[in-house]
């Protein structure tokens, strides 16, 4: 019955899709103002199809129907429910029928929001999303169909792969990461709308900035949860090792991250038109790219878990997108002629510029040696990896140029400037920029990489801070307001956009610093414990107190208890721990980490025997990991503090905001209105 | 409308623009081959490493095989230890250091990362194991799939504390 229901309403979905594809464009050409309604009213019921068959496929999970193929496939009676839940996208079927719902959900909520505007280009872009609603409701519908019944259903089912449900954060990780990806899509369709429409404009910059800057904050925080899972189950002491999985999330935030500083360009200059609308697509073409390379098994990745068959069907896709991308760029060519120039490079301008160039040689760099490998075994048959050091070597050198970009771009004016306007906006922050160098150096930090993004990173940080709050300190010169009051009103309210963007700023200037000292401050050491031995790390005495073997419902745990004293006092005592589970030959490992403000303490089991008490300990000092995430969480809380919607609704375009083009006075309060 | 000389300045900008842009994207493919090449990781076999010969040396390799029988030798009081790494055509001698994993024993299919030595013998400081539900360990007369192997390994992931 389940397995029927699923299949018609995933039919239903993929008719929907391609009806609703077809009555969009439709409608775009004839400028039907009833054909767009009933685009919209179809997009709807899409998304209303995909929630169905999602809570569906849900509902037999919790039921476990083995008649169903996919609960049959990671279904097991014995897991805790939210393992139950979250197998939904453990596993490959399931995780293209996840993605189509989210799929849905995000050209519903794009659909409505712009239910009233932008007639001249909106139903084009319901068409291309629907289009690409039509392909993965195809793919669920056919090579990943996870409705198919089984004839002799088994009576229990092997359960997802364990690495999935050793970890909570595998229930966030995913959804974030998808949230993320599958986002891409509606600036895609976005961009191809405007260009079939032929209107670049105002019109086309703001749902664009808002509909990709929702996905790139999903992304990001995906990104970094994804590297905290990887520190917290696999064992290895990391949170990145350039895998093609990683890299495949990493790539599309990389060039939408671009986007959405040329996106701030085009606004204020009305140039890179061309330029915005290429990353956009490149970053949509990417996700799918992406998705090929983590779904078609073609890559060895720690993350691979899941391999099929749909490799052939998402790189012809992949194709068409790419096809259609260039051909709607040629088409439009003579639209996207700038209508202003740059003037001079020492300015806000010309720093974005350079941002643009720096995020795009750094996609390149990581796409070259992502592929690289892929083309290799394709041309010679020989099989290899680009190494790690490839990767590092390429993103230290444009990490350190980005967060250093990220102190001098702000301090620049848009236009043109006096060389001494320009010393008195860039020389102060070389005081914070030789503090944070100094702080390093008497810590200990001697790598010379390091230190360089300790210099930059101290530079960014003056000068964000100090642009954070000199519109604030500004209104409290000129008005008089409390402080309360002038904080809600220029940097909650029309200033929110600006304070927000420093605030990622901030978030990733942490990050990047944090990323240079823990891998480069660390220590690390094995060793083998019996029982009642100890190890010394770093200021640390590991004692090993006992091992255990603890039985649960859906695994054994065999548990390290190892004491860990600083001097002569005892801080804590961590529980590294082999995990067993049902139908699976390995354990798996997990480690345990204690985590304070300057470094972690990271315990990992290598090998265990309860009977002998011995255990084979992997010991690291990670210095800073845990910033982090807190940085992290920081670009997130940004990303959406410039998301939220503005109290007053605008009854007028904005006018477009003059920069003051001589001047290196304060920026306008607001910087435009988003 | 542009005056002349702003188009002239214009074109004279976009012309230096593009020789930045075509000096900028040849030294970056310079880089870019030269990082790649000199980064490499081979995936070999047994065989694949005893044909290599000479260019086994000092290059990143991951080898893959099964642990042959008997082999397995541990260095007294120290983690280090040495094994034999088959795939039923020819073998080569390993030397790890590190603690072996759980599942490490005679017969398992594992991927060793690190090069050949002159000596003979090949240096590893990471050991890991294949595993696969589906993978089932051959027997010592059957050829070993490395290129399975490696796509099944899990850990393949380098210890970020031990970077520069």
């Amino acid at each position: 019955m389940i397995p029927f229901l699923g299949r018609s309403l995933i039919l239903l979905g993929l008719l929907a899709a391609t009806v609703g594809s077809m009555v969009a464009f439709a409608a775009g050409t004839q400028r039907s103002e009833m054909g767009w309604r009933w685009a919209r009213r179809i997009a709807y019921l899409f998304a209303a199809f995909m929630v169905l068959a999602n809570l569906l496929m849900v509902f037999a999970l919790l039921t476990h129907d083995f008649s169903v193929s996919y609960v049959s496939q990671v279904g097991s009676r014995a897991l805790p429910v939210w393992v139950t839940v979250t197998s939904l996208w453990s596993s490959l079927e399931g995780s293209i029928l996840f993605w189509g719902l989210i799929l849905g959900l995000y050209i519903a909520a794009a659909t409505y929001s712009n239910r009233n505007q932008h007639p001249e280009y909106m139903p084009y872009a319901i068409g291309v999303w629907l289009a690409c609603a039509a392909f993965f409701s195809f793919l669920i519908a056919g090579p990943a169909q996870p409705f198919l019944t089984v004839t002799n259903p088994p009576m229990d089912g092997p359960g997802p792969n364990p690495l999935l449900q050793n970890h909570i954060l595998m229930a966030i990780h995913p959804p974030f990461l998808y949230l993320g990806y599958v986002g891409m899509t509606i600036p895609f369709g976005l961009a191809s709308a405007a260009l079939l429409a032929g209107s670049l404009g105002h019109a086309f910059l703001r749902p664009l900035r808002t509909w990709l800057l929702l996905p790139w904050t999903f992304l990001t925080v995906a990104i970094v949860l994804g590297g905290w899972w990887a520190y917290e189950v696999l064992g290895w002491g990391g949170y990145w090792a350039w895998d093609p999985v990683e890299n495949a999330s990493f790539l599309p935030w990389l060039s939408a991250t671009a986007a959405l500083h040329s996106a701030v360009v085009m606004e204020r200059r009305s140039i890179l038109k061309g330029w915005t609308t290429t990353l956009v697509m490149a970053t949509f073409l990417l996700t799918i790219l992406g998705t090929f390379m983590t779904r078609s098994g073609v890559f060895n990745s720690v993350h691979s878990f899941t391999q099929s068959s749909i490799g052939p069907t998402i790189l012809a896709f992949l194709a068409v997108a790419l096809a259609w991308s260039v051909a709607l760029l040629a088409l439009r060519i003579d639209k996207l002629e700038s209508e202003g120039e740059i003037a001079d490079g020492r300015s806000r301008e010309g720093a974005f510029l350079l941002n643009n160039l720096l995020f795009v040689l750094f996609t390149f760099t990581i796409l070259i040696g992502t592929v690289f490998p892929l083309i290799v075994e394709s041309v010679k048959g020989v099989q290899m990896s680009v190494g790690r050091p490839y990767f590092d070597k390429m993103a230290v050198p444009v990490g350190i140029a980005l967060l250093f970009l990220m102190g001098i771009g702000p301090s620049l004016p848009w236009g043109r400037t006096t060389s001494l306007q320009m010393k008195k906006a860039l020389l102060p922050p070389l005081i914070g920029a030789v503090v944070l160098t100094l702080i390093g150096l008497l810590l200990g930090v001697r790598n010379g990489w390091t230190l360089a993004t300790l210099f930059a990173g101290g530079y960014t940080a003056q000068v964000t801070l100090r642009e954070m709050w000199l519109p604030f300190l500004e209104r409290r010169r000129r008005q008089n307001e409390t402080a309360a009051s002038a904080f809600v009103n220029v940097q909650l309210g029309r200033g929110r956009r600006r304070f927000a963007a420093y605030i990622v700023h901030a978030g990733a200037a942490i990050v990047i610093v944090a990323i240079a000292v823990s891998s480069t401050m660390g220590s690390s050491r094995q060793t083998q414990l019996l029982r009642g031995e100890t190890a010394t790390i770093g200021p640390y005495t590991l004692k090993l107190l006992d091992v255990d073997d603890r039985a649960e419902s859906h695994r054994r745990s065999v548990v390290a208890r190892v004491e860990v004293s600083k001097g002569e006092k005892r801080v804590a005592v961590l529980s590294p721990a082999m995990n067993y589970y049902r139908a699976q030959r390995e354990p798996i490992g997990t480690p345990d980490v204690r985590t304070t403000l300057t470094s972690d303490l990271y315990l990992s089991v290598m090998n265990i025997d309860p009977a002998s008490k011995s255990v084979g300990l992997l010991a690291m000092i990670n210095p800073m990991v845990g910033w982090i995430w807190m940085a992290t969480a920081l670009m997130g809380l940004g990303g959406v503090m410039a998301l939220l919607p503005r109290r007053r609704t605008e009854l007028t375009p904005a006018a477009e905001p003059q920069p003051s083009a001589r001047t290196l006075s304060v920026e306008p309060v607001a910087e435009s209105p988003s | 409308m542009d005056s002349k000389p702003t188009l002239s300045s214009r074109q004279r900008g976009r012309r230096f623009a593009i020789v930045a842009l075509v000096i900028a994207a040849a030294a970056f493919a310079v880089i870019t081959v030269g990082g790649i090449g000199e980064n490499l990781v081979y995936y070999w076999g047994p065989s694949e490493l005893r044909e290599a010969g000479d260019r086994a040396v000092g290059a990143s390799i991951r080898l893959g095989g099964q642990v042959r029988k008997g082999s397995i030798a541990f260095e007294p009081r120290s983690s280090d230890l040495q094994f034999d790494v088959t795939d039923g055509r020819s073998s080569v001698h390993v030397r790890s250091s590190g603690v072996p994993p759980q599942m490490f024993r005679e017969g398992i299919g594992v991927v060793v990362e690190g090069t050949m030595n002159r000596g003979g013998y090949f240096a590893s400081n990471r050991l890991m194991i294949s595993h696969n539900n589906e993978y089932r360990a051959p027997g010592e007369k059957d050829k070993v799939d490395a290129r399975k192997l490696m796509k099944t390994t899990e850990g393949l992931k380098k210890e970020s504390g031990a970077a520069d």
